[in-house]
């Protein structure tokens, strides 16, 4: 077990000054993650959901309590530390794509191995069957505005498990989608977490996410109601 | 690695690049042109002086005192041996200085009557024009600038009053045979010239001169008597004094220039590095340090500057280079104003003003580029990537 884990939150505090005041977003969140999860984290909008996902991804500091991703406690380590623990060992999933405009998909896919200075020719073998992956290999010229909401979807995704991370933390990543593009990115997704046994957290309130977790973490005004373990995901049936 | 992704992003963002080169360039262009009309005019100014009046130096008679006509009347002898062997081997030309009274249309007016051999070549004057006027007996030439102070015209005679060398005033008909047109108003406002033999009779001072003109090359002679040399740095110092005194005014100009280039690059660099703060936010999220945030966003900055200088070449450089091989026409005569000022103005780009410039346009694009990131990248990731804007 404590091989397995990913991450580890203790006592976890986040207060947003608001004004004169202090809002608190996440109160005394306790959790723990094994490798090869895919966990959703549900609940309304201001429950806290991206903000535990963020302070998870090390892109915001706990107020109060201890935060360990991947074995690294983010107290204590400094920026450049917490971007060199995204860059090699996290993928990022972003409700609005967040593709780079200017970029082909290839280019967009590309770039976290550039990051990683990965050499050219295992680059392109590492984008390549990521692109493939998403089933995008016809449209690796394109730019984002090019593709459809779908498309832009799976350049992200590609985008976040080229470089094979430990662990993907995604926003919201099927919000903007239909239904039937929600199932697809869904189906990819859990796909790839079989077979990379990479860990998926994933912030949503879609239903259409819940059938395929393997673990629902129910959050209400920033703390955490309820922790489900499914054993036989809908979606999977 | 930051190389290879800032230059991603300049062509992979076509139009916003062309954009910003396009301004940055423009901003080159406008500072080298201005500058470089500048130094062009005062170059101008100093090359006609040396072309039409110093060649390679002077002798001068030790009265002789260009800004204080009294001097004039006592400065003048006959030449020393050797500046005259000069004058025999057409190195060199004299010349006879002295206070006139002209009578144009009635009126009085002091002038400069100088005396010169209408056969010299040394100096850009024609002086040919006052050759084969027999039947005239005191054939003129004038500057554009005085003829119309005196409203003569070609043909027309006026009443010319000087002291001779025996302190005699004496009077006689000079007849204008050319008005010449001269960027020096040294030699036009207030100027009258007439051949040497007939201003040494009329003055009668023969043989004699105040200063002596040689051409460029000539070396120093060893029996100058008591005449006093005067090389071109000694002639031309006026000048220099003039366009050192005017440093400081084309320093400002200078800046100016450079400050308008900066506020338009700062706007066309902060407009597009701030409408990127989503891309910042995803490249940290992704895992690209702060610092090295800033040094791609510098960077792109940096190579702007240089893709800014190659535009610059590319859709300017032949403006420049029109402009550096025919000048630009001026619209007014301002030799009239007293101000040696070409009919056409050419810019003189220096070396030392394109390094300068490139320099300081690659500076300024470069903190341009460097604040506006550092201060999106000191912004939390969660922010940037929400795409709000630095406060």
């Amino acid at each position: 077990m404590e091989n397995n884990g990913v991450i580890t939150i203790n006592n976890l505090v986040k207060r947003f000054p608001v004004g004169g005041d202090f809002f608190t977003a996440l109160k005394n969140i306790d959790l723990t993650l094994n490798k090869g999860e895919f966990t959703g984290l549900i609940g309304p909008s201001g429950s806290g959901k991206t903000t535990l996902l963020n302070i998870i991804g090390g892109l915001d500091s706990p107020t109060e309590g201890q935060v360990s991703v991947l074995g690294q406690a983010l107290n204590d380590t400094s920026h450049g530390e917490r971007a060199r623990l995204r860059r090699k060992h996290m993928g990022f999933i972003f409700q609005s794509y967040n593709l780079l405009p200017v970029y082909t998909v290839f280019e967009n896919v590309e770039l976290p191995l550039i990051l990683n200075k990965i050499d050219k020719d295992e680059r392109r073998s590492m984008v390549e069957q990521a692109i493939e992956s998403v089933g995008l290999t016809d449209k690796m010229d394109s730019r984002p505005n090019m593709l459809s909401g779908g498309e832009c979807q799976r350049t992200a995704i590609a985008r976040a498990i080229v470089h094979q991370p430990a662990l993907v933390l995604a926003d919201e990543p099927t919000a903007n989608l239909d239904a039937e593009n929600s199932h697809h990115i869904m189906k990819i997704l859990s796909n790839l977490n079989q077979e990379l046994s990479t860990s998926f957290i994933f912030a949503t309130h879609d239903e259409k996410i819940m059938a395929y977790l393997r673990r629902i973490i129910h959050l209400d005004d920033g703390e955490i109601t309820e922790d489900e373990i499914i054993d036989n995901p809908k979606a999977h049936d | 690695m930051l190389l290879k992704i800032a230059l991603k992003n300049l062509l992979g963002a076509r139009l916003r690049t062309f954009l910003n080169i396009l301004v940055t360039a423009f901003s080159f262009f406008l500072i080298l042109f201005m500058s470089a009309m500048y130094d062009g005019m005062l170059q101008h100014a100093k090359q006609v002086t040396m072309d039409t009046e110093i060649a390679g130096g002077a002798y001068w008679h030790p009265e002789y005192d260009p800004m204080d006509p009294m001097t004039f009347e006592d400065a003048h002898s006959a030449l020393p041996t050797e500046v005259e062997t000069l004058v025999d081997e057409k190195k060199a030309f004299p010349v006879l200085v002295s206070q006139a009274s002209i009578y144009p249309g009635g009126r009085i007016m002091p002038a400069i009557m100088k005396g010169i051999p209408p056969g010299q070549n040394i100096v850009n004057m024609p002086t040919d024009a006052l050759f084969g006027y027999e039947e005239i007996t005191l054939p003129v030439l004038i500057g554009k600038g005085m003829a119309s102070d005196t409203k003569l015209e070609v043909g027309d005679a006026f009443t010319i009053r000087w002291l001779d060398a025996d302190r005699t005033y004496d009077a006689n008909e000079g007849t204008v045979v050319h008005i010449m047109d001269t960027e020096n108003f040294k030699l036009d406002i207030g100027h009258i010239w007439i051949p040497l033999n007939k201003a040494q009779t009329m003055l009668a001072m023969e043989g004699e001169a105040t200063y002596v003109t040689y051409e460029k090359g000539v070396p120093p002679v060893l029996d100058k008597g008591d005449w006093i040399p005067r090389d071109i740095n000694y002639l031309v110092q006026d000048m220099e004094a003039i366009i050192e005194a005017d440093k400081p005014g084309a320093q400002v100009m200078y800046l100016i220039l450079l400050a308008l280039a900066a506020m338009g690059i700062f706007n066309a660099q902060v407009l597009s590095i701030f409408r990127r703060g989503r891309e910042i936010g995803t490249l940290m999220a992704i895992g690209m340090t702060r610092p090295r945030v800033v040094g791609l966003f510098t960077l792109e900055g940096g190579l702007n500057a240089v893709l800014a200088a190659v535009a610059t070449l590319i859709f300017f450089g032949p403006i420049l280079w029109y402009f550096g091989e025919f000048g630009i026409p001026l619209p007014i005569d301002y030799t009239e104003m007293g101000m040696i000022m070409a009919k056409r103005l050419v810019p003189v780009y220096t070396i030392g003003l394109v390094v300068s410039t490139t320099i300081l346009v690659s500076i300024i694009v470069l903190i341009v580029s460097y604040i506006p990131s550092r201060r999106i990248a000191r912004m939390k990731p969660t922010d940037a990537l929400r795409g709000k804007a630095a406060a």
